[in-house]
């Protein structure tokens, strides 16, 4: 299970980031930053597809995206 | 939820100063700047760093790197750079510089310090403009590119064809390692570090002057989206600038 | 008890670097151009040896800049030149009074303008007095007439670049360069090698903020501030002038010379008063801070002034901006390209002795 957060005042929407998510969740959202920039995000839908993988935020310009992953639990519940 | 246990896999390096950058939307001086903040944390050169830096986009670096730094006059980075190690023999030296800077007026700095072998590393960021004077012809501008200054495409008889530096670095003898790399997509970036790695410990090992030069966009200048500019990497800039290792005298080295 | 260092005969240009070794100065860099070649020819050795580095820089730019990144680290260096070489250091010059760097310049000035000739003038007054490059700025400006005073001048010009954070330049010309004199070599004590360390960039430790050596500044009030605290230090200097007066006391004409041109001045003074004729020589040494009230109170005593250059009247500027309300100066020029010598002075102090 992992997930990335957008700093979404230091977006700028350049969106490279959506041409290199290999599951091709990041979007344009609606949302204007105070600077001005549409930024770039995981509709909620989409956020459990999220791999982990970083791509996003090794292409980030803005150092905006921190990416989270979240261990799988060892043995059974 | 699990949150308890998760754990961030990708943070702003430590020496990348938290603040936003004033570089234009999907400009990929962000992403070669992050990648020396990495590796400046990552080898634990941070505290010894002395930073040349240079005129063009890259003039506010020092405003985004959280180590000490001179500011250098246009295209002179390499000089002062080698002031700087002359100096303080034991300190990390950088200069990060753009085609305008290192390949125009900067062109005999660049070439005899690295003829001189000077223990530095150079980070050159190539986006064939000049992008903070508003998209002039630089020495990498592609024939037929238009520019503010060829506003028909540059044209072969009178204006030259585009400069390749690292094969030109590659040549001279007190040059340790030269190599090209690309800011484009994921796996050029992963290499592109490798390079940039390999060029720093250059300079740690004491093996001599280390070059890297990143292909880049300027989508501003190119008029072009951020999507586009990264794609024009892609299909004009790397057939006329080859990816690779030009030159590599470590001892695992070897060019590519 | 340190032995008194023997005396040694040497060239003004040896002079020149030996006191810089003398004063710890551990980089040098250099560039071919006549005539100062000596000096760039002694540090290759000389610089190495003291456990210093040297580099023959690829242009006069490059050395200048090599310069900036050497002083920006706190570590006491320096480079020399001659006229078509200084101009190329102009921007570094710029750029090192901006940032305030401490640095050490050697201009020994030949024929101009252009490529000129070999032989000495006083041509570069006004680039090494008004700030030769863009912008605002001065740098504190010392003109030696003797080896020794060039040896001992060098010296002190570390110390000041580094009490004041500034570049320093020396002064010379191809005659005090190329001829030779003894002089006692002393050695100063006390020399802070690591001055500077609260502004230096040394790398940034986890117990500091970063440090920045710049001279942009864009932000709304930031360069005016900067330039008002620029011409801030640049005023406290007046106390730091410094000048030679011969034979000033009861003349009635006195002679304002600089450099090789004051020493020739000073034999020709010395040759009228043998006659009886009441000439003195004012000598500025430092440049700048121009020795301004010196002069203007021996121009309140009601004295004349003719002032000799080895140039078509730079320093003469300086001279009447000092007088001026009180008294005016007349001038004679050397043009450069023609060696002066004591007779060719004759005549003109002559002239203006009998109010010609």
């Amino acid at each position: 299970m992992s997930r990335i957060e957008v700093q979404e005042d230091r977006c700028k929407g350049c969106l490279l980031c959506t041409t290199v998510c290999p599951v091709d969740i990041i979007v344009q959202s609606d949302r204007f930053n105070v600077s001005g920039y549409k930024v770039a995000e995981v509709p909620e839908a989409d956020a459990d597809k999220c791999t982990g993988c970083a791509s996003c935020a090794m292409i980030c310009p803005d150092v905006a995206i921190k990416v989270y992953r979240t261990p799988k639990k060892k043995g059974g519940k | 939820m699990s949150e308890m246990n998760e754990k961030i896999v990708f943070d702003k390096p430590e020496s990348v100063i938290d603040r936003a950058t004033h570089y234009c939307p999907g400009c990929h001086h962000g992403i070669a700047h992050r990648l020396v903040g990495e590796l400046l944390d990552e080898m634990g050169l941070a505290e010894k760093t002395l930073m040349a830096t240079s005129i063009g986009c890259s003039v506010f670096l020092y405003n985004y790197l959280n180590v000490d730094a001179v500011e250098s006059p246009h295209g002179r980075a390499p000089a002062v750079a080698t002031g700087l190690k002359r100096a303080r023999p034991d300190s990390f030296v950088f200069t990060y510089q753009g085609d305008g800077d290192l390949a125009s007026i900067g062109m005999a700095e660049i070439m005899h310090a690295a003829n001189r072998g000077e223990n530095m590393s150079v980070v050159f960021v190539n986006n064939t403009v000049y992008g903070m004077t508003g998209g002039q012809m630089a020495p990498t501008t592609l024939i037929g590119q238009k520019t503010t200054t060829s506003p028909t495409g540059r044209c072969e008889t009178t204006q030259g064809s585009p400069i390749r530096m690292s094969e030109i670095i590659a040549s001279l003898g007190g040059v340790a390692y030269a190599a090209r790399g690309s800011l484009d997509s994921i796996k050029n970036i992963r290499t592109a570090k490798k390079y940039l790695k390999k060029s720093f410990e250059c300079q740690t090992n004491g093996t001599g002057f280390g070059f890297v030069e990143l292909l880049s966009g300027c989508p501003t200048n190119w008029k072009m989206t951020p999507l586009q500019a990264n794609e024009r990497i892609q299909t004009e800039m790397i057939p006329y600038f080859p990816l690779g290792v030009y030159k590599d005298i470590t001892e695992d080295g070897g060019v590519c | 008890m340190t032995k008194k260092p023997e005396r040694i005969f040497v060239k003004g240009n040896e002079a020149i670097a030996r006191g810089a070794l003398a004063a710890k100065c551990k980089c040098f860099f250099g560039y071919p151009i006549t005539p100062q070649n000596d000096i760039p020819e002694f540090m290759s050795t000389e610089m190495i040896k003291a456990g210093g580095d040297f580099v023959q820089a690829e242009s006069e730019v490059a050395a200048a800049n090599m310069l900036l990144g050497a002083a920006a680290s706190g570590v006491r260096s320096m480079t020399s030149s001659s006229s078509p070489g200084m101009s190329l250091k102009q921007e570094a010059i710029s750029y090192m009074a901006g940032s305030e760097v401490p640095a050490v310049i050697v201009n020994m000035n030949r024929g101009g303008p252009g490529l000129g000739d070999i032989g000495p003038a006083q041509g570069d007054y006004y680039q090494s007095t008004r700030g030769g490059g863009h912008g605002d700025y001065r740098h504190f400006t010392m003109a030696p007439g003797t080896v020794q005073e060039a040896y001992d001048l060098t010296i002190r010009a570390f110390d000041i670049a580094f009490e004041h954070r500034t570049p320093v330049l020396i002064l010379g010309d191809a005659i005090l360069g190329q001829m030779k004199e003894p002089i006692d070599p002393w050695v100063p004590e006390n020399i802070d090698e690591e001055a500077g360390r609260d502004w230096a960039i040394t790398g940034k430790t986890a117990d500091r903020e970063k440090r920045l050596i710049k001279s942009l500044f864009l932000m709304e009030g930031e360069l005016a501030g900067q330039n008002k605290h620029l011409q801030a230090k640049y005023d406290a200097w007046e106390d730091l002038s410094e000048c030679e007066q011969f034979e000033c006391e009861d003349a009635d004409l006195i002679i304002c010379a600089y450099g090789s041109i004051g020493r020739i001045a000073k034999s020709a003074v010395r040759k009228f008063r043998k006659e009886g004729k009441k000439v003195g020589l004012f000598r500025p040494i430092t440049l700048y801070p121009f020795p301004s009230k010196d002069l203007k109170a021996l121009a309140e005593q009601g004295k004349r002034f003719l002032t000799i250059e080895h140039n078509l009247g730079q320093m003469v500027d300086d001279v009447r901006l000092a007088i001026r309300t009180v008294a005016d100066s007349d001038f004679y020029p050397i043009y450069p390209g023609n060696l002066p010598t004591p007779d060719e002075l004759e005549e003109p102090i002559l002239k203006c002795l009998e109010g010609k």
